[in-house]
């Protein structure tokens, strides 16, 4: 299993995932750098927060269309495993592996804080070690998290089981004031429809340790990691 | 040729940041300010001075670039060159 992290200039999460595929799942990992024609026969891409071209633009806009994301498109669409957090997320949403988009938070503050999380699915390789309806803790730190899309987009994202992560109530229900930066319908994560690309703005990888005492987001590296091979190879078998 | 991009949050969708602008305009005396809506404005220079094909490049650039037409709307505008 290989993994790689991309490098944009201004990423600033990529050792912190670097280090929880490396050090504490003890995987093979690379930084892939922006201006890399290929992701170097990684079966998992991870895009990490930070501020990719120093969100000149709209976050992630720049990114989206460096070199090496030409590479992780031809990835996602042969059913290689992509993980967008927070930046990551929207430079995905910018190269259109997923649907919808990011505004400015509804309050206008930069959101640096815990926020509850609740699993819809998971059936998918991120999501296999936690169950459905599992209320789950991580940090989030952006500026720029507001997820949006046309009323009709959004009702489809529902109708495909898209959403994936879900802004909570430590006890799991719906409501406006944990939902920080006023996404639609507390939308915190999203899956393309083969289930392939996951985005977040929540922060995995600043809890995956003991020591940070926290680890509700390793379980998500350990099924992307586990689960990395399978599909690259799926996809493989049926294009010959 | 110069032309004149502008993207701005669509009309349905909430501008927060417009909002905000919109408060701080009424708390400084304009109370008559309904609706602020916070956009970005582009001067582009184009080797060329073919109208028709200056707007399809344009267009072309909104959609791939300059907006996000999930969330913004823009607006092109060829402006003519001072006469020398």
């Amino acid at each position: 299993m290989r993994c790689g992290v991309v490098i944009f200039p201004g990423s600033n999460c990529d050792h912190d995932v670097y280090h929880v595929l490396k050090h504490v799942l003890e995987q093979d990992v690379l930084f892939l750098w922006h201006q890399d024609e290929t992701i170097k026969s990684c079966e998992l891409v991870v895009l990490p927060g930070g501020w990719s071209y120093g969100d000149y633009l709209r976050g992630g806009a720049l990114a989206a269309l460096s070199p090496v994301m030409a590479a992780v498109k031809r990835h996602a669409a042969a059913g290689g495993l992509v993980l967008g957090v927070c930046n990551g997320f929207q430079v995905l949403l910018e190269a259109q592996l997923l649907p919808g988009a990011m505004r400015r938070n509804a309050r206008l503050r930069f959101e640096c804080r815990d926020v509850h999380l609740k699993v819809e699915r998971n059936d998918l390789p991120f999501t296999r070690h936690y169950r459905v309806g599992q209320v789950i803790r991580m940090p989030i730190a952006h500026g720029e998290g507001n997820y949006e899309d046309a009323a009709e987009a959004l009702d489809r994202l529902e109708a495909n089981r898209q959403v994936v992560f879900r802004y909570v109530a430590p006890d799991g229900a719906p409501d406006p004031e944990w939902n920080f930066n006023g996404s639609a319908r507390g939308i915190a994560g999203v899956t393309n429809a083969a289930g392939n690309v996951l985005g977040l703005m929540p922060h995995p990888e600043r809890c995956a340790e003991e020591v940070l005492g926290n680890t509700d987001g390793l379980a998500l590296f350990r099924g992307a990691v586990e689960a990395a091979v399978k599909p690259l190879l799926a996809a493989r078998g049926g294009a010959r | 040729m110069r032309a004149r991009v502008t993207v701005y949050p669509r009309r349905e969708i909430l501008d927060p940041q417009g909002k905000a602008i919109r408060d701080a305009l009424v708390r400084i005396g304009f109370p008559e300010v309904h609706e602020v809506r916070a956009g970005k404005c582009f001067e582009i220079e184009l080797g060329t001075e073919d109208a028709e094909q200056a707007g399809e490049a344009l267009a072309k650039m909104c959609k791939k670039l300059l907006a996000n037409t999930v969330v913004e709307d823009y607006e092109i505008e060829l402006l003519q060159e001072e006469p020398a």
